[in-house]
């Protein structure tokens, strides 16, 4: 996983409640046996709308977007963040994400950002009066900066050591190997196998 | 002070708990398919990881099936589900494939094997995972990185979910389903009401309910942003799983049930989150929009966007809809009827569709398919399948079908369908299509209408 400190990048305003991870990525996309190659299904449907946002010149190469309340419910597939990561995203800010994006989206490095309703709002009509507004997230610092505005945002001490030093989870479990041991050797006797 | 289930089921699972770091929590049961597996597989062989506990593991193949005869004809789709079958033999995993008379959607065949019990942790990349919280465990859907992380250490680490208790007081009124009480629950709460909690269904309605009814109930806590749902083992839950292939035996099986007594919450214990529900006021209840909690009472009408909590959204919806503001439900024309999936393809669900078109005809396209090929032995062993061909409606093979775009099952642009499935969102079921979730009783009558109906609604 690439690690994550601070970004500065453009961002693109998303003003939809409720876009849930089939929006992000169609089914169709999610045949593919590879890790790569989402980008095309990002949004897809949407993107045949031509004054769809995504497909505003004055965006092309954003790196922040800016999304409504409960971004990324539904479906639990980690195809979403591929997308968004594959598209050139490295932040999404929003009011609330679904659990289990959020959850993919830093197993990945996608950092998801949530700051209150009110300020996504702000930052939203900021990029649409001046697209080429930069905008400044800093995970060390849990705070986003634009304008000479600032606003904080939480995550917990865990997960931002994770993904400022861009550590593989799995890696960090099986230092911990002997727990593991330790705990099946007190599972229960009842538990059912698939054998 | 007092502990809920939730809270019993964690705490026994805790492998490791540091300060300042998620708790590392260990994982009974891991199911697998073909969609969100390979690129995990993937990752395990670039770093030359085991899996730790194949025989904790099971797959099937499910999303990606056709639900008539024959093979996948789309090349990609066959290319995943080949490369599941591969993975699955050279890791040395449990695989049901297409055809196997234990293959089916991935949340029906846990419950049926009897793998799926009281006070377990399971987790699948599959967000309707929370299914087999009916049983009193935690189960909730992961993403493809997690899934490699369980393959390789069978555990996950994770900070526990806050607790919400859903307190369903009352009785279900006649002709109101597990499905309708889910729906009506979710428009209440919204699509992000669940959200960072694991839900408890609680009181005289859920107790009432069947174990296929508690799954119908669990599998959509997820609708509602929880990430698992679950309700308290009792004599409905232990009479289901006894004497299924998984479940324990002889003493094994009394002491396993004296545990299972023990997880229910404790009477002192306290939810951070409360929200009551009268099931006595229920009626039959439908979508109108294009996420699950845009949900009102077959009887109501189409709602104006200005009355709902969210105008914009309502607005975006009945213009994907097609539909008008003041439209009564009941006038709304349906193309398409699909009775199955995860959240209602079980023989209770086919039972009360087939009651309902007994001596009946459909209208509209029908696809009746069972979640499982179990499902569909026993249906056609009571003759089930008789009635619904006798019907018109077409009699399908075990699959995901039409709850997802990934099969032949899709709709077309414009088409609109009334489904037991679990997601109304746009485009789901094929770019353009329109969904309407509904109950098997409902989606049965709607299917001898041709219009969104009630069974008590048929002459």
């Amino acid at each position: 996983m690439e690690a994550f400190t601070v970004h500065t990048g453009r961002a693109v305003p998303l003003r939809r409640s409720n876009v849930d991870t089939d929006q992000i990525i169609p089914a169709v996309w999610l045949k593919q046996v590879s890790r790569t190659g989402f980008e095309k299904g990002l949004f897809s449907a949407w993107r045949e709308d031509p004054d769809f946002v995504l497909n505003d010149p004055a965006h092309q190469g954003a790196s922040i977007l800016l999304a409504g309340p409960d971004f990324g419910t539904g479906s639990s597939r980690e195809h979403a963040v591929w997308a968004l990561q594959q598209y050139g995203f490295r932040v999404v800010i929003a009011p609330r994400f679904g659990d289990i994006f959020r959850n993919n989206s830093t197993k990945m490095g996608l950092l998801p950002v949530v700051l209150p309703a009110s300020v996504v709002e702000d930052l939203q009509s900021a990029v649409e009066t001046d697209p080429a507004l930069e905008i400044t997230v800093d995970l060390r610092e849990r705070r986003v900066s634009w304008a000479g505005r600032s606003a904080g945002f939480e995550i917990d001490d865990y997960t931002r050591w994770r993904l400022t030093e861009g550590l593989d989870d799995i890696g960090l479990t099986l230092r911990n190997a002997d727990d593991i041991g330790a705990y099946e050797n007190g599972r229960q006797p009842w538990l059912p196998t698939t054998v | 002070m007092g502990r809920t289930l939730a809270e019993k089921v964690w705490e026994r699972h805790v492998v490791r708990r540091a300060e300042g770091e998620p708790d590392l929590l260990y994982i009974d049961l891991h199911l697998i398919h073909e969609v969100t597996s390979p690129q995990a597989f993937d990752g395990l062989r670039m770093a030359e990881r085991p899996v730790r506990r194949p025989e904790l593991t099971i797959a099937t193949e499910d999303h990606n099936v056709p639900t008539v005869r024959g093979p996948i004809e789309d090349p990609v789709s066959r290319t995943q589900v080949e490369t599941l079958r591969k993975n699955c033999a050279e890791f040395g995993i449990r695989l049901h494939p297409m055809g196997d008379a234990g293959q089916g959607v991935v949340h029906i065949i846990g419950p049926q094997f009897g793998l799926t019990q009281p006070g377990m942790t399971i987790v699948c990349g599959d967000s309707h995972t929370s299914t087999h919280g009916a049983f009193g465990g935690i189960a909730f859907g992961i993403g493809t990185s997690e899934v490699e992380h369980v393959l390789a250490t069978q555990t996950l680490p994770a900070y526990r979910p806050r607790t919400m208790a859903v307190e369903v007081a009352g009785e279900l009124p006649a002709g109101v389903t597990a499905k309708d009480l889910i729906l009506a629950i979710i428009a209440k709460i919204g699509t992000g009401g669940g959200q960072g909690h694991i839900i408890e269904y609680r009181g005289e309605a859920i107790r009432g309910l069947s174990m296929e009814g508690r799954m119908t109930v669990c599998n959509m806590s997820i609708e509602a942003g929880a990430r698992a749902g679950m309700i308290a083992p009792d004599e409905t839950t232990f009479a289901y799983l006894k004497g299924r292939p998984h479940a324990p035996r002889g003493e094994m099986w009394d002491a396993a049930v004296e545990y299972w007594r023990s997880l229910a919450t404790d009477e002192d214990a306290v939810f951070d989150t409360v929200v009551e529900v009268d099931a006595s006021a229920l009626t039959p209840f439908v979508t109108w929009g294009t996420n699950p909690g845009q949900g009102a009472p077959l009887g109501s009408s189409v709602p104006d966007p200005d009355d709902t909590g969210d105008p914009a959204a309502a607005r975006r919806a009945l213009e994907y809809m097609g539909l008008t503001a003041g439209t009564p439900l009941r006038e709304v024309e349906v193309d398409t009827v699909f009775v199955g999936s995860c959240t209602n393809g079980r023989l209770e669900d086919l039972r009360a569709a087939a009651d309902v078109l007994r001596g009946r005809r459909v209208v509209t396209r029908t696809l009746i398919v069972p979640g499982s090929m179990l499902v569909k032995l026993q249906a056609e062993q009571e003759g089930l399948h008789e009635v619904f061909r006798a019907a018109g409606a077409e009699w399908r093979e075990a699959g995901c079908s039409m709850c997802l775009g990934m099969n032949p099952d899709t709709l077309a642009p414009g088409e609109r369908s009334a489904s037991t499935s679990n997601r109304n969102f746009e485009g789901r079921q094929g770019k353009g299509g329109r969904t309407h979730l509904v109950s098997p009783q409902v989606a049965a009558a709607t299917a001898v209408t041709g219009k969104l109906t009630a069974p008590a609604d048929l002459v």
